[in-house]
């Protein structure tokens, strides 16, 4: 295989894998504060393409703003729903929280659906990055090139923030250890709902981020969703550098498999899960009493 | 009345009423409703009696569909073997993916189910000249002893015996040693393997026992329907049968027949004056799992025995039995009651 129609596929790869990493990271966030798995995280991804596809068709904002607008308001959203639902269940075992944000999900695709029927809405990007640069061995879209860098931008910041600041480190003792976290007069419970609005504004921003490249359609965030879920395991739930390098490395594995074999680029992400699962039970990155 | 003429009087008005089905509603949907219940029990299986959620079945109602269905496209096997072999189908898929599976507990192994199940539903999609990819299995006629049997009600009665002997080995599986052997590996694992049992092993046979009686179920259904679609792989398939199973009542086992019922007679019923089907089911799944966690035969139960003031033979009663994630202790907030999980499940 030539590198040169190698290349533009394993690059393709990687702009989905900074899909996979948004996604999976503010699962990471939100599962290791709030112990949800949160299935509903695709249809917030989903949300975020339609709220930037609105803003543009209802108020004519541009896609720079609906980058900041969307997340916020996806992210009250879910605020909102932390609130009033998942709030109710955190007494109970994880997994009556993994089917409410299941029935969630159901319900955000469907009245979507309804609204905007199944056919993808077009959404153009941003005419500063219309065109594409020579990247030496191959052309490549601007914007693609722009969704990239952002989105580890934005990974790394969110890792920074996770890592190096004051709330982050809130954020580590209350995964850890949320009762020694109390009793050390941090309130934690104080933390839960803007951790759920952050992670859930993480996925929203992907959404914005995708929709330019992919058109706007209520199932959008559903398949994605469960590929996330492999990478999760693979990275190992929880562990935000983990989140990271999992997406991006399936991403690669999965512009790979277009360009070798692609009748079986979709299912190599799950090969690589059942690998994984067979050798590190716990996830490349993921404590053992994890799993 | 003692408790075992209850018993068996239960098991007479069932009979009579699976008998009478397609008389009372069309027979197709008669249909739906037993061979749903069947896939709904198998999630039972697992969610009830061993804590195990899985979220992939679908991979093995549709296996088992599609292999029903080529088989008897391809060389006219009878119904009956028919569905048997697509059991059969989804018996080996269970055991790699029950075998990887089972390495995980709680979330994880319903994001593991999940994400094998999808895995299935891409291969079905690229299997085109065996799957029909996107169109699916058409014009599948099922035949028995070299005839056809085209009319709904005929197969109703012809599938009848099949679905009643997954019933009983369900109840088999669940009312034998090794089942109880399964609700002490769900109320505590650690425990039970200190006693000596290989828990491992015990978990990988009720997957793959489960996964039979949902192959068994999907190959009548694409023999019932007469065709074979990808939808029947989807994950959306799987959530319903989980939807069926907590509507009924998880650890009922019954009641999974009975939430496919209400589940599919709701949605004949909407279906003729709205198409929101997602928020209807979204909805079921909210207002179950917020208020109503026993479901509807856990709550009949539940009335009936505290009315006699006795605690039931099953432990299920109490509140759904579904495992904590291994080392993570549920975790109670300031203000709330503590979790009320099944007590034993705490080490």
């Amino acid at each position: 295989m030539d590198p040169v129609t190698l290349l533009p596929q394993m690059f393709n790869g990687l702009v989905q894998g900074t899909f996979y990493a948004l996604l999976s990271l503010g699962l990471a966030i939100i599962f290791g504060v709030l112990r949800v798995v949160n299935f509903a995280h695709g249809a917030f991804f989903m949300l975020g393409a339609f709220a930037a596809y609105i803003l543009l068709q209802q108020s004519g904002l541009p896609f720079w703003a609906a980058l900041i607008v969307a997340p916020l308001v996806v992210g009250l959203l879910g605020m909102v729903l932390e609130r009033t639902l998942i709030r109710r269940l955190y007494a109970l075992d994880p997994l009556y929280n993994f089917l409410l944000t299941f029935g969630i999900t159901l319900i955000l695709q469907d009245a979507m659906r309804l609204r905007y029927g199944m056919q993808g809405q077009p959404y153009a990007p941003p005419r500063e990055l219309a065109g594409a640069t020579n990247l030496g061995l191959f052309f490549y879209p601007n914007y693609r090139l722009f969704a990239v860098l952002f989105a580890i931008a934005v990974c790394v910041a969110v890792w920074y923030l996770i890592e190096r600041t004051r709330v982050g480190m809130i954020v580590r003792a209350a995964t850890e250890k949320p009762d020694l976290t109390r009793a050390l007069g941090v309130d934690v419970d104080r933390w839960v709902t803007p951790v759920f609005g952050f992670g859930v504004g993480l996925a929203a921003l992907g959404g914005v981020l995708a929709a330019p490249m992919q058109s706007v359609y209520p199932l959008m965030g559903a398949e994605l969703i469960i590929t996330v879920f492999a990478v999760v395991v693979i990275g190992g739930l929880g562990s935000i550098v983990g989140a990271i390098v999992a997406g991006l490395l399936v991403g690669v594995v999965f512009g790979i498999g277009l360009a070798v074999v692609p009748p079986l680029a979709n299912t190599l992400v799950f090969i690589l899960m059942a690998v994984v699962l067979l050798v590190r039970p716990a996830g490349l990155f993921g404590s053992v009493e994890a799993a | 009345m003692n408790t075992r003429t209850v018993r068996l009087a239960g098991y007479g008005i069932g009979l009579i009423l699976a008998l009478a089905l397609p008389r009372i509603l069309y027979p197709v949907l008669a249909l739906d409703i037993l061979l749903w219940g069947l896939f709904a029990i198998s999630v039972d299986l697992l969610l009830g009696f061993v804590g195990l959620l899985s979220f992939g079945h679908a991979m093995f109602w549709g296996l088992g569909g599609y292999a029903a269905g080529y088989l008897t496209k391809s060389i006219a096997l009878d119904y009956p073997f028919a569905a048997l072999v697509g059991a059969g189908a989804a018996v080996l898929l269970a055991v790699p993916t029950g075998y990887l599976a089972i390495r995980s507990t709680g979330i994880y192994f319903a994001m593991v189910t999940l994400a094998f199940a999808q895995m299935v539903f891409y291969v079905v999609n690229e299997a085109r000249p065996i799957t029909g990819g996107e169109n699916g299995l058409q014009g599948i006629s099922r035949t028995f002893l070299g005839s056809a049997i085209q009319d709904a009600t005929a197969f109703y009665y012809a599938a009848l015996p099949l679905i009643l002997f997954g019933y009983w080995l369900a109840y088999r599986i669940v009312h034998s040693p090794f089942g109880h052997v399964l609700v002490a590996i769900r109320d505590n694992e650690a425990r039970a393997q200190a006693l000596g049992y290989p828990t491992g092993r015990y978990k990988l046979l009720a997957f793959v026992l489960s996964a039979f009686l949902s192959g068994l179920a999907g190959g009548l259904y694409s023999l019932g329907h007469g065709f074979a679609a990808l939808e029947l792989v989807h994950w959306s398939t799987s959530g319903t049968a989980v939807v069926m199973t907590i509507l009924g009542g998880i650890g009922t086992l019954w009641g999974s027949i009975l939430g496919a019922a209400i589940f599919l007679l709701l949605r004949d019923w909407l279906s003729t004056f709205t198409d929101a089907w997602g928020v209807v089911t979204g909805t079921i799944f909210i207002v179950i799992v917020l208020g109503f966690r026993r479901g509807i035969w856990g709550t009949l139960l539940h009335s009936l025995h505290r009315r006699r003031g006795s605690a039931g033979e099953i432990t299920t009663l109490t509140e759904p039995a579904i495992t904590t994630v291994d080392g993570a202790e549920p975790r109670p907030r300031e203000g709330e009651e503590g979790a009320p999980v099944s007590p034993a499940t705490r080490a």
